[in-house]
């Protein structure tokens, strides 16, 4: 019996109507997985790979000398698009490893002043993880719930400070459901209290304003791979001035990016994360209000043509490509199944390694029934309407297939309250 | 993941989806699973009277591929069969049958149970008696 593989080639191959014009198949629409590398942004970092070869760190010759400038000019247009300066960016393999540099480090490096952090239920794993782990060495975490919108009280995270407090770490927008949380009235908070705030700004960075200066921000995470950059490159911003923050480097060995990040610059990633950041910041005007404009199309169909249909998240404080909705009574791993030339995700069970629903789902407090039938959309700047029109009228159909199949929908339909069920489960 | 040809066949062209008289005491009806695991599957039987052969059986899921897989196999298996050679199917024949992963064992063993849900309902409201059948189990093996 051979596996049905779900190959990028064999999707290609088995594509046998034709396609309305502008739309390729396998259709990618899962952008906050990751991106497609912007054609401009490897443009800029093929030279590093063949002829500017040099290691950024060889301060004695000419092909460090080019490394190190192409490096610089990367921190520059990072810098520029947080509201930074150059001096304050730092270089990793990623976001992941930002997050733990910025928690363990604070963690570390302000031991004596306290040991107590806030952060909250729906940040990335590397945030939450990492968070774990300090707690077996004998850090308090504080992990603030968020409302039913996915947005944290600040009034829970006013109650929460104490005097051991040393940092606060809460996304700019998440990455599941697209909510941006209010960091500016957080790093307003923080600054009065004296307590350094971390925001893991992978979703936000280059898609909407973001500047470290006006927000208070003191650390910020960002992510090549998320901007159509390349993947293994990441930032983190630390702040030089009101106040000075400090942090205990995560890694040793010759003391680069001022002693906070030891090993040799990947400068092919950076050149690439620079030109992202930089095309970033000079197209996020157009392109978040054309996302926004195909976000909401996409939205107003599901809604006119199916009924149980149920967006998760803030749609106002929200990011402009992501869509997270929940198509009641219809598993989100069968939806997936009968949509397999589109790439999207879910938060259903089925879909994990783990057989659990997402956690950020449960968090807004969603039943798990309504969070295994939530399929995740991410716009990105190389989808077009066409290809929102495709997916739209695919899921729609299939949604509706699935429904017949549904002992739930038809139960529901015939006026039955399920929360009256007694199921029988295993 | 990958799937087997046979999953995504039954789960392109599902086999008997559709509802049963529940009223009807030719019917059994078994419920299984619950929303919030991801998976619920009703399988519904009319069994005759007389020779006690599954006639129709019906389904509907709420689940992955994987459980629509084997609720549709299992109204194609059960069909034909008597009350007693339809006790005998287990989960280990579905996840045989459809080259599950162990992932997804889980969505067979729920359709044994629906089978099986089916017919304690189908007895219950028929008076017949457990292991009224025990003969015909012995010989179906």
């Amino acid at each position: 019996m051979s596996a049905n593989s779900l190959g990028v080639d064999m999707i290609v191959a088995q594509s046998k109507t034709p396609l309305p014009e502008g739309v390729h198949l396998p259709l990618y629409m899962d952008n906050h997985a990751t991106t497609a590398m912007d054609p401009r942004v490897l443009e800029a970092m093929m030279p590093y790979f063949s002829g500017k070869f040099g290691n950024a760190a060889s301060r004695n010759h000419a092909f460090g000398w080019e490394a190190e400038a192409a490096v610089e000019t990367a921190r520059e247009q990072i810098a520029k698009l947080i509201g930074a300066t150059a001096k304050e960016i730092i270089f990793t393999s990623g976001a992941t490893e930002s997050n733990n540099l910025a928690i363990k480090g604070v963690a570390e490096m302000y031991r004596e002043r306290g040991n107590h952090i806030i952060t909250q239920v729906t940040e990335h794993k590397a945030v939450l993880d990492t968070c774990k782990r300090l707690e077996k060495l004998g850090y308090e975490i504080t992990y603030l719930p968020v409302q039913a919108d996915g947005l944290i009280s600040l009034d829970d995270l006013k109650a929460a400070f104490t005097d051991k407090t040393i940092l606060v770490s809460i996304m700019f927008a998440n990455n599941e459901i697209g909510v941006i949380q209010p960091v500016a009235e957080i790093g307003k908070l923080c600054h009065e209290k004296g307590v350094i705030f971390h925001t893991d700004a992978v979703q936000a960075v280059g898609k909407i304003p973001v500047n470290v200066q006006a927000m208070n921000i003191d650390l910020l995470s960002l992510s090549g791979h998320k901007i159509y950059g390349p993947k293994g490159a990441g930032g983190l911003y630390v702040r030089r001035r009101n106040p000075r923050v400090q942090l205990t480097e995560q890694i040793n060995g010759g003391g680069h990016e001022r002693g906070m990040r030891s090993g040799t610059l990947n400068v092919p990633g950076i050149v690439g994360l620079g030109k992202a950041c930089e095309i970033a910041g000079e197209e996020m005007e157009v392109e978040s209000k054309r996302l926004t404009e195909l976000r909401d199309y996409m939205k107003a169909k599901f809604e006119n043509a199916l009924d149980y249909v149920h967006v998760n998240g803030n749609m106002e404080h929200h990011l402009p490509g992501n869509l997270n909705m929940s198509f009641v009574y219809v598993e989100g791993e069968s939806l997936l199944m009968g949509i397999n030339d589109i790439a999207v995700s879910s938060g259903s069970a089925c879909t994990s390694a783990t057989l659990e629903p997402s956690y950020v789902l449960k968090a807004l407090g969603l039943g798990d029934d309504v969070a295994h039938s939530s399929i995740r959309f991410g716009l990105g700047r190389f989808n077009t309407k066409a290809e929102v029109d495709y997916v739209a009228d695919k899921l729609i159909t299939t949604v509706s297939k699935l429904r017949e199949l549904s002992p739930l929908y038809e139960m529901v339909k015939e006026g039955i309250d399920l929360s009256k069920i007694e199921w029988a489960a295993h | 993941m990958a799937y087997s040809d046979k999953v995504v066949d039954h789960y392109e062209h599902p086999r008997n989806v559709g509802t049963l008289d529940k009223s009807s005491d030719e019917v059994g009806t078994g419920l299984v699973g619950a929303p919030e695991c991801g998976d619920v599957m009703r399988l519904q039987i009319r069994v005759n009277p007389e020779t006690q052969v599954i006639e129709d059986a019906k389904f509907k899921t709420f689940g992955c591929g994987s459980a629509i897989a084997s609720s549709s196999l299992a109204t194609e298996w059960v069909k034909g069969k008597t009350v007693a050679e339809a006790l005998a199917i287990s989960n280990t024949d579905i996840v045989k049958e459809l080259a599950l992963p162990p992932v997804k064992i889980h969505c067979s063993v729920l359709a044994e149970d629906a089978i099986r849900a089916a017919i304690g309902d189908w007895k219950k409201k028929n008076n017949v008696a457990e292991g009224a059948e025990a003969t015909a189990t012995a010989a179906a093996h």
